[in-house]
């Protein structure tokens, strides 16, 4: 019999509001301890929420934009529990009438096929503070900074079969909600988070006991930790156990899941109605004012940059998911001419940059316009592409444009006949062991040989001979000596 | 429907409410009696009937999203038994 795997995820976006959801206290990250926290978010006596604009407007962007049915009345519960991060004892969420219902995302697999996956629902609610355990010893400092910061929990439908399915869509929907501009997916900040449900079972049998791993933050994280808790799920099980239903949380440092607490006992919430707020009632005039103004969505773009620039569905599929990444792609494009060169080198150079600087792409030291000029040198063969890697260094550290630092360092790549040859005779008489196995050698095993007088020349340019000429000029000369 | 004690219990538990032993009885009549109330409720039919979220027959009216609230904290946190470094300091809480 074989193992199959179920896996339906449940996604946190914090929406980009300015405000909370139910006050009017700024929703900025970073903020020193309880100085965005308003008698509202404190839950103090004889105060009352007022549902935020932006909220609202942000929720139905993303329900219009996965064809989803938007709830025109939707409602406000309570789900109650204790926790002192939670100050009104009750989470102040949606669970009979949910703002967006039943919709879909298409996801691409490996094997280029796509694959629907249903979106429950997603509804609104309001994050809880933070609690910090570390810094004391016999307590715990409670920061309600993050207390009543927007949320849209996005519901998937069990309709995942692997690791990588799942991770693919978590993929898809923060490229769909970064590109709405509805959060900012900071999944290092908490911006977007992850739990996962993951069950296995014997392909065609009935669904098994699931756990949930709460909060992970990296895709990478999600695709590990539900490899891991599919591992152990069937260990369990082949061994003749079975899966306890629980909450459990994921360990990046060990690479494994452990029991958070049995969900049995906590699942007990007792939501009700909310009475301090009114249903929320929208007409199809608002939908539909919404539904008209949404940006291009990633699945568009990225077919248009297939069909516009004729990048591979892989490059596409990179530069289109994340709209930061994709406007600087296109503005390089614009100014190069060249979109292939360009997308070479905003996924090559410029995001390995950003990776080893752990920087985003809208804080680059180096803009498009800047990038944009670069690659215009390469394709006037001002410069190499070697040489452009460094001229992107001196770029990245102490800025300036591509002709500045190319001018400034004497970068510019050397297409005199005349020199390059003076250069070529100088290998060839400085390297004469190398010359002689060339000539020797059977007219076949040459064109790799050259190789090594290419390097010499090369090095003795400071890179700045332009590659094509000294190929032309040394095979030219060294096959006049066989 | 009738709750027993543990019923009783479970619920004061989840609800931070400490009761006496001795009223635990009384409680498990007196929440019985309003399920059997509600249970009353549910025999009729309300399949023409919407279904009210709230009582006030109004809408939510939505607030603009502009910050109004600015840092209150230290007039804020006066009411708070502890705090320090701007954190307000419960119990530890972490299992």
């Amino acid at each position: 019999m074989e193992w199959e795997t179920v896996i339906g995820l449940e996604i946190h976006a914090q929406l980009a509001t300015n405000t909370k959801i139910f006050s009017g206290a700024s929703t900025a990250f970073g903020a020193e301890p309880n100085t965005q926290a308003c008698a509202v978010d404190l839950a103090l006596p004889g105060t009352l929420p007022v549902f935020n604009e932006s909220a609202l407007r942000m929720a139905v962007m993303f329900g219009t934009a996965i064809d989803a049915e938007i709830g025109k009345v939707s409602v406000f519960d309570r789900k109650n529990y204790f926790y002192p991060d939670l100050p009104k004892g009750y989470q102040t969420s949606q669970l009979f009438y949910p703002i967006v219902g039943e919709g879909h995302i298409d996801i691409e697999l490996e094997d280029g096929t796509t694959k629907r996956i249903g979106v429950t629902r997603a509804h609104l609610e309001e994050d809880a503070g933070k609690s910090l355990h570390e810094e004391f010893t016999s307590q715990t400092g409670i920061d309600l900074n993050r207390a009543g910061t927007p949320l849209l929990e996005i519901v998937s439908e069990p309709d995942m079969r692997s690791a990588e399915e799942a991770v693919a869509y978590v993929k898809k929907i923060h490229a769909l909600v970064t590109n709405l501009g509805i959060c900012d997916g900071n999944m290092a900040e908490g911006s977007f988070r992850c739990d996962c449900n993951v069950s296995v079972r014997y392909k065609g049998e009935e669904l098994g006991n699931r756990t949930e791993t709460k909060n992970i933050n990296s895709f990478r994280f999600i695709e590990k930790a539900i490899k891991g808790e599919v591992i152990r799920q069937i260990d369990i099980l082949e061994d003749g156990g079975r899966i306890t239903q629980e909450t459990r949380l994921y360990d990046a440092d060990k690479d494994e899941t452990r029991s958070m607490r049995s969900k049995e006992e906590a699942n007990d919430y007792r939501y009700f109605p909310c009475p301090d707020l009114l249903p929320i009632v929208i007409d199809d005039e608002y939908i539909d004012t919404i539904r008209k103004a949404l940006p291009e969505l990633p699945d568009v773009r990225r077919s248009r940059f297939v069909d516009t620039y004729q990048l591979s569905a892989y490059d596409a599929g990179v530069l289109s998911s994340y709209k930061p990444l994709s406007d600087f792609f296109e503005t390089v494009t614009t100014v190069s001419a060249d979109a292939k060169l360009s997308a070479n080198w905003v996924m090559g150079e410029l995001s390995k940059h950003l990776n080893q600087h752990d920087t985003d792409i809208k804080n680059s030291p180096v803009s498009a316009l800047q990038l944009g000029g670069l690659l215009q040198r390469i394709k006037d063969n001002t410069i190499s592409g070697n040489i452009a890697k460094k001229v992107f260094e001196a770029m990245w550290n102490e800025g300036g444009s591509a002709d500045e630092i190319i001018e400034a360092k004497g970068l510019k790549q050397v297409t005199d006949t005349g020199a390059i040859e003076k250069i070529v005779d100088e290998v060839i008489a400085n390297n004469q062991k190398q010359v002689d196995q060339y000539t020797a050698a059977e007219p076949d095993k040459r064109g790799k040989m050259i190789g090594f007088f290419m390097g010499q020349v090369m090095k003795a340019s400071g890179g700045k001979a332009n590659p094509g000429q000294v190929q032309g000029l040394m095979k030219q000369k060294l096959d006049a000596l066989c | 429907m009738a709750l027993n004690r543990t019923d009783v219990e479970k619920i004061a538990h989840l609800a931070r409410l400490q009761i006496d032993e001795s009223s635990v009885p009384e409680y498990a009549t007196n929440l019985s009696n309003i399920l059997d109330l509600i249970s009353q409720m549910q025999s009729i039919d309300t399949s023409d009937v919407e279904p009210l979220a709230h009582p006030l027959d109004a809408v939510q009216r939505l607030r603009a999203d502009n910050i109004t609230e600015n840092n209150q904290r230290e007039h804020l946190q006066t009411v708070a038994p502890s705090v320090e470094s701007g954190l307000f300091l419960v119990p530890k809480v972490i299992e």
